[in-house]
């Protein structure tokens, strides 16, 4: 069984912090990391590669720095690792980095196709449907589980009241939950041996897309402004004992008619 | 691409078992308003089996026209079927704008028929309006709600949209609002049709909707543990309120993921929402500061959750929560 898995790095935007005063966002001193849910999926993939032998790539599309996320990968046991880069690249939107992605999936071998709900930058869950589009492949989202049985994939898709169950054959690609289970540590020999291993660097001449669907140019949409949320005015605040405080509050549920 | 060929706003109609979903419904009275400034029509999009009476409940939210595709093909959500009549959808009738509920339905399908027919999408938009040259203006929080971006869709049709639920406003049910009904034929291509659904399981955890509580009683990292979490619960059972989250809570396993507030949970805007030892976190401030009145209690007199909070209180839950709950019950029982 061959299994991509597409992952990328993202600021940890649980570490983000905003001026109380402007509203503006504090990035410096964020930290990089493999997006949670593509953890999750990475994992997924490990374990079927504990259990039926799987050869694993990871591939990522971002700036030099996102190399970092490949290594851990290696670290984590992953047997190629694909870094796709190119200023032609930059500046997509959803749709043109699943043209950029697919372009470079075109090129590989797989069974399954892992990408992560979504990424917790944008937040959107878009790249993983479009890939699986623009490669005719089925796609299930939100999985947390997955059995394989004689090439046929038995997975548990999430949704908001409660699960599906569902059946589907290789190709095809899923995207997975962070929650889906709990991923592995990197191990001392991988962490040993992740940066004498090679990374493969693929531009545009590697993958198989046509240009005009790459980048800000391939983007159909553009950001037309982006602003801070700005200040709410802070109400009243007390620093009183509890009882004073439970009277605080009963006052202001009578004067909202609550009570 | 000529886009004054594109006209009139289609709504997605996501129903789970022949019902209508609340977003839907939301989402056609934002097409209402939309449209007014248009001069378009609103089409709800209903894909279903045996649901022609349906119809009017759309109607008398806002639609204009429903167009309806009957088929046992369409009885339950599945990717591939569902993009299939939607994409035909399109083609034959060229809507300017595309609205989609961000539900685990939506944003399966939203992505898939925007890379089909090839235009952008832009997901979880919190306000959509129409710009001066009538383009979709779509807003919407990126980096974990740490900052609002305005994103446009200029050279191509239709401009597509997903919205969560709760963050539009539902519009009265209106029975004397006409409209049409028109059934559609889809002709499908079963052969791509991969993915078989086993079985569907309801978790009964999920009976409550959080979205539809007029009052929240909300615990975060500052409750503990799940004997912390009790005294939420009884003050809520005298509120007749609901209890709900940050995510800290859901990841040590006290509440389920269907009560959990903010950006991976869900929008709510309660009359009254109590933040009880909650810190503030951005991902948590989005899904619920447009409460009307938030009540929040922090041990930390610094936490950011009092910059939204309209009153705040700096102490101990585990003493006022049980104090609070005594005082109300007294009061109740005058």
């Amino acid at each position: 069984m061959k299994i991509i898995v597409c992952i990328k790095q993202v600021p940890d935007t649980t570490e983000i912090k905003l001026n109380p005063e402007t509203g503006t966002m504090i990035r410096d001193g964020v930290p990089s990391i493999m997006n949670p849910d593509d953890k999750g999926g990475l994992e997924m993939a490990l374990s079927l590669k504990d259990q039926f032998g799987a050869h694993v790539t990871v591939i990522t599309m971002g700036p030099a720095q996102a190399d970092q996320i490949l290594r851990e990968a290696f670290a984590m046991g992953v047997d190629r690792a694909i870094h796709l880069t190119d200023k032609r690249f930059a500046g997509a939107d959803t749709l043109a980095t699943s043209n950029a992605i697919s372009g470079a999936l075109r090129n590989l071998e797989y069974d399954l196709i892992i990408t992560g709900r979504q990424a917790i930058d944008g937040d959107t869950a878009q790249v993983g449907p479009q890939i699986a589009e623009l490669l005719d492949l089925p796609q299930v989202t939100y999985v947390e589980d997955l059995q394989f049985e004689n090439g046929t994939f038995t997975i548990r898709k999430a949704n908001e009241e409660g699960y599906q169950m569902v059946q589907v054959e290789a190709p095809c690609l899923i995207t997975v939950l962070a929650s889906a289970n709990q991923p592995r540590y990197m191990s001392v020999n991988g962490i040993m041996t992740a940066y004498k291993k090679e990374v493969e660097v693929w531009g545009f001449e590697q993958i198989t897309v046509d240009e005009t669907k790459l980048g800000l140019k391939g983007s159909p949409t553009r950001v037309h402004k982006s602003f801070s949320k700005g200040v709410k005015s802070a109400g009243q605040k007390y620093e009183v004992d509890p009882q004073m405080a439970v009277e605080i509050i009963m006052d202001k549920l009578k004067e909202k008619f609550i009570i | 691409m000529d886009l004054s060929t594109y006209k009139n706003i289609f709504v997605f109609v996501e129903q789970r078992n022949g019902q209508i979903q609340n977003v839907s419904l939301e989402l056609l009275n934002k097409a209402r308003e939309l449209s007014e400034k248009l001069n378009e029509q609103v089409i709800a999009i209903l894909l279903g089996n045996q649901m022609q009476e349906s119809a009017y409940e759309l109607i008398s939210y806002g639609a204009d026209i429903v167009l309806y595709a009957d088929s046992p093909n369409l009885a339950d959500y599945n990717t591939e079927p569902y993009t299939q009549a939607f994409t035909q959808l399109v083609n034959t009738y060229q809507p300017s704008i595309i609205l989609i509920g961000a539900t685990t339905i939506g944003r399966d399908l939203g992505p898939r028929l925007s890379a089909r027919i090839g235009t952008g999408l832009t997901a979880d938009c919190t306000a959509l309006e129409i710009g001066e040259d009538r383009h979709l203006m779509m807003t919407r929080p990126a980096f974990g709600g740490n900052l609002m971006a305005t994103i446009v869709c200029k050279e191509h049709r239709p401009q597509m949209s997903t919205v969560r639920p709760g963050v539009m406003m539902k519009g009265t049910k209106d029975i004397t609002r006409s409209g049409r009904m028109e059934k559609v034929n889809i002709s499908f291509d079963d052969s791509k049709f991969k993915v078989k659904i086993l079985d569907t399981v309801k978790e009964s955890k999920n009976l409550v909707d959080i979205t539809e509580a007029k009052i929240l009683v909300s615990g975060g990292r500052g409750v503990g543990n799940a004997e912390g979490f009790k005294k939420l619960q009884d003050l809520a059972n005298t509120l007749h309120a609901e209890v709900s989250s940050s995510r800290a809570m859901v990841d040590l396993g006290v509440v389920s993921h269907d009560r959990q507030v903010g950006q991976t949970g869900k929008t709510v805007r309660p009359d009254l929402y109590f933040a009880l030892g909650i810190s503030g976190a951005i991902q948590h401030l989005a899904g619920m500061e447009e409460s009307d009145f938030i009540i929040a209690i922090n041990k930390d007199k610094d936490a950011s959750i009092f910059h939204t909070a309209d009153l705040g209180i700096v102490g101990d839950i585990n003493q006022i929560v049980p104090l609070l709950n005594e005082m109300l019950q007294k009061e109740m029982s005058k």
